[in-house]
């Protein structure tokens, strides 16, 4: 008795808790699906009766969504490629070599994971200011570079895993040391790779406060900021603006769909550095 | 050194194996002591970017902190302490700790919900994984985008306003839930919970499930209740990633930003930490005292990690 009485509040909950996170999506489906006619004379709750996808060409065409998307995968792809590269060379070279200072080095890396990103934006401006970036493609690629300890952490660990003897075959084999981090370190790296592919991916794609300091004019639009210049001159029309939300949110629903055990395994790295 | 260093910059095959074969008797040293150059040559990019894009802004951010420099101009007068006093007598700027309140009662809700639903879920259930991708969406769905559905969620006649009237609730009845201010911070902080409880109960649900089956079998057998097994198995196994989790709460509790920026703009006492730090900077043009506000919090975010270290050690955990 006892164990059917569990079992219905476990399910009750797990029912009760999926509706708390699905019905607010949901209603935003239905709106988005709905002319403005048949928006201003129903309740939020009703399923359109004549579903019309014209609000999805609409928001995507005035939201700019296509150039949205575009900066959104340069500085994703160009930002992703550099960080990899960047930490798997750091962490070949924090965890395959002695050398002087390589205490230090340590420490200022793991004293700037402690250090919140949002506080230093009134210092950090001035610098991107000063080198000349700001209002570029390349101020929030150089942040996203240049502030992402977490994966040269995951790099570091993942190093530790891969055997020692197989740089030192390499050296008898007479490969330099550039040689053994393109040719055997970095092709074992590639689960850890996945993992930075993907928490920074997800990271990137959903960031609103860099692109929105550092990027104010339009034609620098990713799809945070886009989406959000969009809300100003509708106001009120939410057949429209739910229809752009749903342009952005779509595509992290197949990614999400398509990649769901990565995605699980790679926060789960990330969040335990 | 220095010629250590020149022999390595003009690699020679012959001397290089030489040393490495002499240098390395035992195979699990490292393969590469005595060379200076080599390592410094993989780091300098990232050394490069990690001083000009943390440390330089937070020595600069200490240095504007003690001026009255306004972004723009070229002197930067010292003004001592002035700013940091400024933070602390003007009612209008120290109230964004209380808004951090609320975002902290909502991280702990947020925590207690996931804790639960990653225990239901670690035991056998129907559509296990269908219920674990729908609580752990929202955490992947675009700040501004969530913004747009809980807009629409909280304004009147809204969703919320909807679903309530479904249960007999008359929408007459029901206040403003982004108008009023005694509810506005509440309003948002129920929206962080449903983004971010995703990737608590994510996390969560993975240090469950890296418990050895066996150690469940056994208490099983020993005839041990589902609350004890929680209590001696499960609550033991996963205290490192709680109490990480806690302090990413206190400091996320105080760096919130996005969610009331976009959705309220501040208004009607949602403004926090972060967006009154933003507006001091650059709709004031108060750079000296938004960078001691900044200051202010990098050291409140730095105490609790530290009091986190000390109070939780990073222990082993070990149930074998």
């Amino acid at each position: 008795m006892t164990r059917i009485l569990t079992a219905l509040g476990k399910y009750t909950s797990l029912i009760l808790a999926s509706l708390v996170a699905l019905i607010p999506l949901v209603v935003m489906v239905f709106t988005a699906l709905k002319s403005s006619q048949e928006y201003a004379t129903s309740g939020p709750l009703d399923p359109p009766s004549s579903p019309t996808l014209s609000n999805f060409v609409t928001a995507f065409n005035d939201a700019d969504m296509a150039s949205a998307f575009l900066n959104t995968t340069l500085i994703l792809i160009v930002s992703v490629a550099g960080t990899i590269i960047i930490g798997t060379m750091t962490a070949y070279a924090l965890d395959r070599f002695e050398f002087r200072f390589k205490k230090l080095i340590f420490a200022l890396f793991l004293l700037a994971t402690l250090v919140p990103g949002v506080t230093t934006q009134v210092a950090t401006f001035q610098v991107i200011n000063g080198l000349g970036l700001y209002n570029t493609r390349m101020a929030p690629i150089a942040l996203f570079l240049g502030t992402d300890i977490v994966s040269i952490y995951i790099f570091v660990q993942f190093m530790r895993s891969v055997p020692i003897s197989l740089d030192e075959a390499a050296t008898m084999d007479g490969a330099n040391h550039f040689t053994i981090y393109r040719k055997i370190v970095f092709p074992l790296l590639k689960p850890a790779i996945a993992t930075v592919i993907i928490i920074k991916g997800i990271a990137i794609y959903n960031e609103f406060y860099i692109p929105f300091l550092y990027m104010p004019s339009r034609d620098l639009g990713v799809i945070s900021t886009s989406l959000q210049r969009f809300k100003g001159p509708l106001g009120t029309q939410w057949e429209i603006l739910s229809a752009g939300a749903l342009i952005v949110i779509i595509p992290t629903l197949i990614v999400f769909l398509a990649l769901q055990k990565y995605i699980y395994n790679g926060l789960s790295a990330g969040a335990v550095k | 050194m220095s010629t250590q260093a020149e022999s390595e910059v003009k690699p020679k095959r012959k001397p290089r194996r030489l040393r490495s074969a002499n240098s390395h008797p035992v195979s699990s040293a490292p393969p590469n002591r005595g060379w200076r150059i080599t390592p410094w040559l993989f780091m300098v990019v990232p050394l490069a970017l990690l001083i000009t894009f943390t440390y330089i802004p937070v020595a600069n951010m200490f240095w504007y902190s003690f001026t009255d420099w306004n972004g723009i101009s070229k002197v930067k007068e010292p003004v001592g302490l002035g700013n940091y006093v400024e933070f602390f007598t003007r009612p209008e700027l120290y109230r964004v700790f209380l808004v951090s309140l609320y975002y902290l009662a909502g991280a702990v809700v947020q925590m207690v919900l996931a804790l639960y639903f990653a225990t239901m879920l670690s035991f056998s259930t129907v559509f296990k994984n269908l219920f674990k991708g729908i609580l752990f969406f929202p955490y992947l769905i675009n700040g501004v985008a969530i913004s747009f559905v809980f807009l629409f969620f909280f304004q009147p006649g809204g969703t919320l306003d909807s679903v309530l009237g479904l249960i007999g609730i008359s929408e007459d009845s029901l206040p403003l839930w982004l108008g009023n201010p005694d509810l506005i911070n509440i309003s948002l902080a129920g929206t962080s919970v449903w983004r971010y409880m995703g990737l608590n109960f994510v996390l969560f649900l993975g240090a469950i499930q890296s418990i050895p089956a066996q150690i469940y079998e056994a208490a099983d057998l020993d005839g041990a209740s589902r609350w004890n097994q929680f209590r001696y198995i499960i609550a033991p196994s996963i205290k490192p990633i709680i109490s990480l989790s806690f302090i990413l709460a206190i400091s996320g509790s105080l760096a919130v930003f996005e969610i009331p920026f976009i959705m309220t703009d501040g208004a009607n006492g949602s403004t926090t930490f972060v967006i009154q730090t933003i507006k001091t900077a650059f709709n004031s043009n108060k750079v000296g005292l938004a960078s001691a506000m900044a200051v202010i919090l990098l050291f409140i975010v730095l105490l609790v990690t530290w009091v986190q270290r000390l109070l939780v050690p990073d222990e082993k955990v070990d149930l074998t």
